[in-house]
């Protein structure tokens, strides 16, 4: 088989319609929380209050947080289903650090869950990367040995508060002008990632992955090792995660975290990243999370029964596949004109 | 563009680009190939049931037998339809939730006064109603299916809460009830089994003995070929999630009858072990392969050593861990040919550029 | 004549026994320290040794369970018996199921259950008994014939007693919110139900919301912090679940603003609430020892699969070192019951005594 020629450059102009694309899909996320917002803070005054903001705030932070990962690895076209998992193992191992050993250092406490989850994510992009085997097999398989696990080595304990020290519970808990640590942390950690998307060519590699997988490959990008990173990456951001976990908790036992895949992988595709890789952002995945929990907490807040939340993030999760698939047809279409007149 | 039904044999030379699909869609080398997996599957179940009659003498009981089916005939049934729609390629993670929303709809209409044969035929209704909203989005709109189907799932379960909230229903007939207690009459079958085994017949004749099945096939191998081979991809599609939301509004019935009560959270989180069955089952995620004989032998494995492993007081935990190693036994078996002849070309080949390699491609271009 | 000799000896052998248990009940009362009770105590009614009994907790994480199972194991350990505790990972009636079949299976003797919901477990639960098999629910009970249920302490005393001590730490005064676990478990709704009779008699409280945390840290804290929100004048929260209300207590020492305004007590575990007592977050909250409970159910479960007592109201048993129990009427939803005692009210004064 001979050589194939290198894929067409994607014209500038079509880079840049692409990226203002992607901008205005996170803009459209940001004017639906600022929405959201300010509709039920005319319902209820103390939505707007610095208390509640922080506690918005906290409590999108843990989601986004997976969802950049969790980006990252969709981008390429794969899927990482064993974040929840991960993050309930780290934050047990980090609790029972603590317990075991008082006087260890917070920093530790961080390399080991990041470790931990970083590991765990290494296993997943090799059997995805190199053994090939399916992405949704592989983590929904990785999904329930981890659980399995973490249930054994939790046998039925649960961390008592007392043995995490104070500094540590502060941040996941402190506040500076009422933006919680947590979010603060998250939101440099996601800005960070976005950035490096954009800018560090390795990172873009995901995006022609995602887009065309054999294209990518011949045109000489080394699909396995990105894909193993973007799965390391997801792994110790979960990792992270679960630091933070008992950092706001102080107390973990064997079902921390479960069923957050499906509510990382939600936020995700409510933040603009297609199922389907190749396009989206890693900021726009963060602020999906942000517009999801946005929603449940307003609708409490708005004393709109509990018991509509789920149907409201199903009906919205699908609006906002169908948007995106409609926008993404728009674009498709304005691309493949560009390229007819440049044959033309 | 002709909309008729193309004989067999243009379908088949139309979905080929090398000799290996059509032979798999008449059922020649494909049958080789299924059958690998199948005898490991057989393999495996003769294991685990040596294993359980090692730590139990209980363990081939009759009472145990209907225990074992009990636990694991809803799943195994919703693990039908999705096989179907697995193969063409696309997949349907709201199973769970359908049953869930059935349940509810059941107790619901049962409670207001509504005579059980009525309710039912309405869940029933109601299933296809909810499998169809799936497969308009995804076939008439293009929408991806894994998003689509997270977000049906997230609804239908929303939907269930808000009607019956934390309430259950309970005092359903006696009658229907039994199926919970009672096998058979004159077998030690559970009663959702036996629907099993009925559905897994009928669905196994449709995907290996007609043009339908083949049709399905010819889609998961390569749907564009298959639409211009006159295949109604999208109408199939349509009508298995159809399909697939009727299958789980009946197991939706099964299950409240089996539990005596209708809740909104029955069977929550059901989805994965659903899919994980479908893929246990030799079914490939990548569409165009596996097989109903799989599944059932599947669901007769995960049963038995599920059973198994309960009769030892083996924690769950662990058997989490048991089921996580044979789904990825699973998928590394029927690959580990193709990996290895892999692993070979790579290290005789680790000097050469990297173009032409296989990394990270699904297709093998090197001839 | 051989006829009244029988009787003679009849009437000898239920003196004998009447002796014995009343010796039996005046002995050492309820101990509150959770220590295991030493030696082998005579159960004075003939309990069969070698019984095994399943102890089936909601699940198998929650710690509240894992204590009173211990106690349960301890009470089969005395008698010459054991215990296996057998159960999923979620707080549903699913996960239980597989569990309930495995001691039928086993040809257990007893099943001492928590039940996750009231209804579904019924059919499996029929089983067992057709089977042979005791059946005895406690900590949440189902609503299954054939059963008897071992209650922490009485229902409406736990709903009202609740109310009552939130009632004098806020002035009998201001909007309150109750943090339960699950929507559907028994024992929270049973209680939340005398919460809500009590509360009549305090005309100037107002219960607000209830919102259910599932038993999950992360999860109770979510709806705590919308309850928060959508209720900024919110004076007192009851979580009557120890998961609620350690993740509450949690929130609160972080964000003493909002602790000043905030009153929180319920059911807790002293080892867990501790440090809230002691910092001030948490000023008193009140449980009984889950140790005695599941030494009590254990106990129950032995002799009635004994066949010393046949849980019929007004039928006794001796329960170990904590003495004789009478089983009281069925009453309501609820059938044969069997009270541990009172609650405890644990405060600044007395929390660090406790190791449970």
């Amino acid at each position: 088989m001979t050589a194939v020629a290198d894929a067409p450059p994607v014209p500038d102009r079509g880079r840049r319609m692409l990226e203002s694309v992607g901008r205005a899909r996170e803009l459209g996320i940001v004017a639906a929380i600022v929405i959201v917002f300010v509709v039920t803070t005319v319902k209820n005054s103390a939505f707007a209050h610095g208390d509640s903001v922080q506690q918005l705030l906290a409590g999108a932070s843990l989601i986004a947080l997976l969802g950049a990962g969790e980006a990252l690895v969709i981008i390429s076209r794969n899927v990482d289903l064993s974040v929840g998992s991960v993050l309930g193992l780290s934050a047990y191992l980090v609790g029972t650090l603590f317990e075991h050993h008082h006087g260890v250092p917070i920093a530790l406490a961080f390399v080991v869950g990041i470790g931990v989850g970083a590991a765990c994510g290494l296993v997943n992009g090799i059997l995805t990367a190199v053994l090939r085997v399916p992405s949704l097999v592989v983590t929904l398989a990785a999904l329930y040995v981890i659980r399995g696990i973490t249930a054994l080595i939790v046998s039925g304990h649960q961390i008592d508060p007392g043995s995490i020290p104070g500094s540590f519970q502060n941040i996941g808990n402190a506040a500076v002008a009422n933006v919680p640590w947590l979010a603060i942390l998250v939101t440099v950690i996601v800005v960070g990632i976005n950035y490096a998307m954009r800018t560090f060519r390795p990172a873009r590699d995901l995006y022609a992955i995602g887009s065309n997988p054999e294209a990518a490959a011949l045109a000489g990008v080394p699909t396995g090792r990105r894909i193993c990173v973007a799965f390391m990456i997801s792994g110790a951001l979960a990792g992270l995660g679960g630091v933070l976990f008992i950092s706001e908790f102080a107390t973990v036992n064997s079902t921390a975290g479960s069923g957050y895949e499906l509510l990382v992988v939600a936020a995700v595709v409510v933040g603009g990243v297609a199922i389907f890789g190749g396009s989206g952002t890693v900021l726009g995945a963060a602020l999906g999370a942000l517009l999801l929990n946005t929603i449940s907490q307003a609708l409490v807040a708005a004393r709109i029964s509990a018991f509509w939340n789920q149907a409201i993030t199903g009906a919205l999760l699908l609006a906002a596949i169908a948007f995106d698939r409609f926008v993404s047809l728009r674009v498709n279409r304005a691309l493949r004109k560009q390229g007819g007149a440049s044959h033309g | 563009m002709a909309d008729t039904q193309v004989p067999v044999t243009q379908t088949e030379a139309a979905a080929t680009t090398t000799g290996e699909p059509a032979r798999w869609a008449r059922g020649g080398l494909g049958w080789r190939l299924l059958l690998r997996w199948e005898a490991v599957l057989v393999v495996l179940l003769i294991a685990s049931i040596l294993y359980g009659r090692s730590v139990s003498t209980h363990f081939l009981s009759g009472s145990n037998l209907f225990f074992t089916g009990l636990n694991v005939g809803e799943i195994a049934i919703m693990a039908l339809p999705l096989t179907f729609i697995v193969i063409t390629g696309e997949i349907d993670l709201s199973v769970a939730s359908m049953l869930g929303l059935a349940s509810t709809l059941l107790g619901v209409l049962y409670k207001h006064g509504w005579s059980i044969w009525a309710a039912m035929a309405a869940v029933l209704v109601v299933g296809a109603l909810g499998g169809a909203l799936n497969g308009v989005l995804i076939t008439r709109l293009g929408l991806p299916s894994i998003a689509v189907t997270i977000g049906t799932l997230t609804l239908f379960r929303g939907i269930a809460e808000i009607i019956l909230k934390s309430d259950s229903v309970t005092g359903f007939p006696i009658g229907w009830t039994n199926i919970g207690i009672l096998p058979i009459h004159g077998t030690h079958i559970a009663y959702s089994v036996g629907v099993f085994l009925l559905l897994a017949v009928v669905f196994g004749i449709v995907l290996h003995g007609t043009p339908l099945g083949r049709s399905i096939y010819a889609i998961g191998l390569q749907a564009e070929a298959a639409f211009f081979a006159g295949i109604r991809v999208q109408r199939i599609k349509f009508w298995l999630y159809v399909l697939s939301g009727v299958i789980c509004a009946l197991a939706g019935i099964l299950w409240t009858f089996r539990f005596a009560t209708a809740r909104y959270n029955a069977g929550t989180g059901l989805e994965l072990n659903v899919v994980a069955l479908v893929l246990l089952g030799g079914v490939s995620i990548f569409g165009g392969r596996g097989s109903i004989l799989g599944v059932v032998l599947a669901a007769c494995v995960l049963g038995s050593l599920q059973e198994a492993m309960t009769l030892v007081n083996v924690a769950p935990q662990v058997q989490n861990i048991v089921v996580g190693a044979l789904l990825l036994v699973s998928v590394a078996v029927p690959n580990a040919p193709e990996l290895i002849a892999r692993v070979r070309r790579r290290l005789a080949s680790s000097r050469l550029p990297r173009r032409g390699t296989t990394e990270g491609v699904s297709v093998d271009i090197n001839p | 004549m051989i006829a009244s000799t029988g009787r003679r000896r009849r009437i000898a052998v239920a003196c004998g026994a009447l002796a014995v248990s009343l010796l039996a009940a005046c002995s050492n009362d309820d101990t509150p320290s959770g220590s295991t009770p030493s030696g082998a105590s005579n159960s004075g009614g003939g309990v069969k040794s070698g019984l095994t009994v399943y102890f089936i907790p909601k699940d198998v994480n929650n710690p509240y369970e894992v204590i009173a199972d211990e106690g349960g194991k301890t009470a089969l350990q005395e008698l010459g018996g054991k215990v296996v505790v057998n159960s999923g990972t979620e707080d549903t009636a699913a996960a239980q199921i597989p569990a309930i079949q495995a001691a039928i299976q086993a040809h257990a003797d007893a099943i001492v259950i928590a039940g996750n919901d009231p209804s579904a477990l019924c059919p499996a639960l029929g089983q067992a008994t057709a089977a042979g098999i005791k059946v005895v629910s406690f900590d949440s009970d189902v609503t299954c014939p054939n059963h008897l249920f071992i209650n922490q302490a009485d229902t409406e005393t736990i709903g009202r007693s609740q109310v009552q001590l939130l009632a004098k730490e806020i002035n009998n005064t201001g909007e309150i919110a109750i943090l339960s676990a699950a929507a559907t478990a028994t024992n929270q709704n049973a209680w939340i139900k005398y919460m809500k009779e009590e509360l009549t008699k305090f005309p100037n409280m107002k219960l607000v919301d209830t919102v259910y945390g599932n038993d999950d840290p992360a999860v109770s804290l979510t709806v705590l912090q919308g309850l928060l929100t959508a209720h900024p004048n919110l004076k007192g929260i009851i979580s009557p679940t120890t998961v609620g209300i350690s993740t509450a207590a949690q929130y609160l020492s972080q964000h003493k603003d909002i602790a000043a305004k905030v009153t929180l007590t319920g059911l807790g575990l002293p080892s867990q609430m501790k440090k809230y007592v002691l910092d001030g977050t948490v000023k008193a909250f009140a449980l009984w020892n889950p140790n005695n409970l599941g030494y009590l159910a254990g106990h129950a479960a032995a002799n009635l699969a004994s066949g010393t007592f046949d849980g019929s109201a007004g039928s006794k048993f001796k329960a170990g070192k904590l003495g004789e129990y009478t089983v009281l009427p069925a009453a309501g939803d609820t059938g044969p019951s069997v009270v541990l005692g009172p609650p405890t009210t644990f405060d600044k004064s007395n929390v660090e005594q406790f190791n449970f």
